[in-house]
């Protein structure tokens, strides 16, 4: 780096591609901020950053669970219908107070992912087929549960929903705070390294003791208790239980943020600020597109092109 | 045939050739010997086009050229042959061989009699028989190699270089392999042979070029150099040095403890092990000889619960182990230094501190959190005392040689502090001056009472190093060599005197 006279052409294209993949998402936001603040009318506002973060925190906190299973070379298909389960069995349980019913389901969800963690670990089904086996199933409870859309009324979760602490909404403060312990446990504890090594080489893993059941396990518990989570914040932020509807492709914008953040799917690798900022930057873009009146096909269009463009990327990072 | 000049390579941070001249001529096997990071593979790389030298003349029959792509390498002429053969399993042996240039019928199909003919012509010419019409993966590693190099060849290659194509092939299918090099030098092609094994070079080889750091130490006749003199152009280390301390770094006689640490009784997988026992003591080294196949990383992986087994029992130090479990036999002391280093061992995108932290984690950590003081003492002890090259504790494990990758394995499993290690081949594939290193520190660990099983194929490290060999052959114990008779010539008598016959070429 400090010799310049060693850089070519070559040289130089490999380093933007590495540095496009390691900050390339937090430039896209950047860049993005820095456009709003210049085109869109009304777009420095705290009410419109309020409401930005607000919509993103569900999306955030189902995408730490999915970098989580993809940084062991899986994916967890199951949390869209995770969510669901979750405001099923929320509106169920109400009856017996906010807290339990909230505790109940996030036990549904660590159940969920109790069922995928076994199915990958010890019968060996490939993540993709058992967590949209538990996709299927697990949207089909819900709707068993609880057959249509039903309100859900009770003052703990209301405010939960729509309150803040020192302008702060509470839904963002859960986010952020998931977001820094998933982070932590990643990179401090014995468990975050471990994940890593089963996800870059799982026969190593193996023949280095690891207990590679457990991980996968705890992994996949870990992304379902999230997506309930998840699940619970957004019915209290709509005040409704939509077993139908809620979380619906949410497992497709919970990869798209951990791809566009730089976590390859090829495991090995888990990068929750990359993840963090992947889901900021697809809301960013997102609401540019419909502040400045472009149908929302169009989002979908830009959406593509970013995910491109981050597995681009990362390509080039893994041929060399 | 083919000559480079002035050539220079550098990579962000390393100069990887400098000036380097090579010349490979028609009708002459040429041996590119050096320690890994010696610039071998570079140049290999240049010469095959896949990558571009930054300066230096390359001519082909006097007239210069340049590839930019290996494509353009392979039609002047130039053809590879990797380790690890880059063909289509699925498909038959002729059309591999033919593969990109089909001989055509009428309306454009592929003429299938004309070509499993002409495949078994090319084959046949080679001295290789097989039959073209199997699909290719049927065929044994060194099979493939030889459908592989007949590729080579059939596409009128004038160069072929080879890059240690003997490394998992068995005896005899070297000499086929040997046999068919002799065919190419007779039909005046050039070939250049990489390899890390002096007999082989010594038998093939009519010219040699030793590299070190990325510069030409020596070029010339073969015949003319004797081995201690071209082990220490490759090392660069004086005669009387190596002489002084042999070919291989161990010191052969250890004091060894009177009750077995580790014994293993009746190991049997189906069709794999049958019977397998085996006892080792403190401080002793025990060898495990036989052939590809024999079973001798079965067994090791068996102790180690890296391979469930149908019945049999270890015990290490007087407690029973469960068997078919890794975490229960690292438990009980024992590690197991895998013989796939890349797929098996290292984890190749954690960095070298990682690596070598990983087994040891639940032990260097409080309430879960890693405790990164404790790490990095560990990890600073390690890398000073078995001398790990990189360019630090963060640099990622797969950018490294292979003998420091090995190096970082024997870390990881010695900050376990074992009482039992099991070595699967612990030297294949790394450069000399790192085999010496870990050969040395095999000893050491056994001086300081470890009990250490190695498994080596290459008979002279098996002999040197062990303390008593167990002979395989078809996952059973044929043979104990003790005392006296721990030597090559017995070795090679237990091996080759086994009553099932089939092997007595």
């Amino acid at each position: 780096m400090t010799d310049l006279s060693l850089t070519r052409a070559g040289v130089d294209r490999d380093r933007v591609l590495r540095l496009l993949q390691e900050y390339g998402v937090y430039a896209g936001v950047v860049v993005l901020l820095l456009f709003n603040f210049a085109f869109t009318a009304h777009f420095a506002s705290a009410e419109n950053f309020r409401t930005q973060a607000v919509q993103v925190a569900p999306v955030l906190i189902v995408a730490l669970g999915m970098a989580l299973a993809i940084g062991t070379e899986g994916v967890d298909l199951s949390v869209g219908s995770v969510m669901a389960l979750a405001t099923s069995l929320l509106s169920l349980y109400l009856g017996y107070g906010p807290w339990l019913a909230v505790v109940v389901a996030v036990v549904g969800g660590i159940v969920v992912g109790l069922a995928n963690g076994a199915l990958v670990a010890f019968v060996g089904v490939q993540p993709i087929v058992a967590t949209l086996a538990l996709m299927v199933g697990a949207r089909g409870l819900a709707l068993v549960l609880l057959p249509q859309l039903k309100d859900v009324r009770d003052p703990g979760l209301a405010s939960l929903g729509s309150g803040d602490a020192l302008g702060i909404p509470y839904l963002v403060l859960i986010a952020a705070t998931l977001a820094l312990l998933v982070a932590f446990v990643v990179r401090r504890t014995a468990f975050g390294r471990q994940l890593l090594a089963v996800g870059d080489s799982r026969p190593a893993a193996r023949l280095a003791g690891l207990p590679v059941r457990r991980v996968l396990i705890v992994v996949y518990v870990c992304s379902g208790a999230l997506a309930a989570i998840a699940g619970v914040l957004a019915t209290a932020r709509l005040t409704a239980s939509d077993p139908t509807s809620l979380g619906s492709l949410m497992e497709l914008s919970a990869i798209t943020a951990v791809v566009v953040g730089g976590t390859p799917l090829s495991g090995g690798r888990v990068r929750i600020g990359g993840t963090v900022a992947g889901a900021v930057l697809i809301q960013l873009l997102t609401t540019t597109l419909i502040k400045h009146d472009l149908p929302p096909s169009w989002t979908q269009i830009a959406q593509a092109v970013v995910i491109v463009g981050a597995v681009y990327a990362a390509r080039e990072r893994g041929k060399r | 045939m083919l000559t480079v000049t002035g050539l220079c390579k550098t990579f962000p941070g390393v100069r990887a050739l400098s000036d380097v001249d090579f010349t490979a001529r028609a009708g002459e096997v040429h041996a590119l010997v050096g320690e890994n990071g010696a610039g071998k593979s570079t140049l290999i790389k240049v010469l095959t086009g896949v990558y571009r030298p930054d300066a230096g003349e390359m001519a082909c029959d006097g007239s210069p050229v340049r590839f930019h792509t290996p494509l353009q390498a392979q039609q002047a002429g130039i053809s590879t042959i990797y380790q690890e053969v880059n063909l289509v399993p699925l498909m038959s042996v002729a059309r591999n061989l033919f593969l990109g240039r089909e001989p055509r019928g009428r309306l454009g199909l592929i003429d299938f009699r004309r070509m499993h003919r002409e495949a078994d012509e090319t084959l046949r010419g080679l001295g290789i028989r097989v039959d073209v019409r199997r699909p290719l993966r049927e065929l044994g590693v060194g099979a493939q190699q030889m459908v592989a190099l007949a590729r080579a060849v059939a596409v009128d290659a004038r160069v072929v270089v080879m890059d240690e194509p003997t490394s998992s092939l068995e005896p005899r299918e070297v000499r086929t392999l040997f046999d068919v090099i002799r065919t190419l030098r007779e039909r005046g092609i050039a070939v250049v042979y990489v390899s890390h094994r002096m007999d082989e070079l010594y038998e093939i080889c009519d010219a040699v070029t030793v590299l070190r750091d990325g510069r030409v130490v020596h070029t010339g006749r073969l015949a003319g150099l004797d081995r201690l003199r071209l082990v220490s152009l490759m090392l660069g280390r004086e005669i009387g040095e190596v002489g002084r301390e042999g070919r291989t770094k161990f010191s052969g006689s250890h004091a060894i403890a009177d009750q077995p640490v580790l014994a293993a009784h009746d190991l049997t997988v189906r069709h794999r092990l049958s019977g397998v026992s085996l006892a080792l003591r403190p401080g002793e080294v025990l060898g495990l000889g036989g052939l590809l196949g024999s079973g001798r990383s079965e067994t090791a992986k068996a102790v180690a619960g890296a391979l469930p087994v149908d019945s049999g029992r270890v015990v290490v130090a007087g407690t029973p182990v469960r068997t078919g479990s890794t975490p229960a036999a690292i438990r009980a002391g024992i590690s197991l230094l895998p013989e796939d280093r890349k797929s098996e061992g290292i984890v190749p995108g954690l960095s070298v501190r990682e690596n070598i932290a990983l087994a040891a984690l639940p032990s260097l950590t409080r309430f879960g959190l890693v405790d990164d003081a404790r790490i990095d003492r560990i990890v600073d002890t390690f890398m000073k005392r078995l001398r790990i090259k990189a360019a630090g504790p963060h640099q990622k494990v797969g950018e490294l040689s292979g003998g420091n990758q090995q190096k970082v394995l024997l870390a990881r499993w010695l900050a376990l502090q074992p009482k039992v290690l099991l070595l699967d081949e612990p030297t294949r594939g790394i450069d000399v001056g790192a085999k010496a290193e870990v050969q040395a520190l095999v000893d050491e660990l056994a001086d300081e009472g470890l009990a250490v099983l190695l498994i080596s194929s290459d008979p002279e490290e098996l002999i040197e190093g062990s303390d008593r060999v167990l002979v395989l052959k078809d996952g059973a114990v044929v043979r104990e060599l003790t005392g006296d008779a721990v030597t090559e010539d017995e070795l090679m008598r237990a091996i080759a005197a086994v009553p099932s016959g089939g092997h007595d070429d």
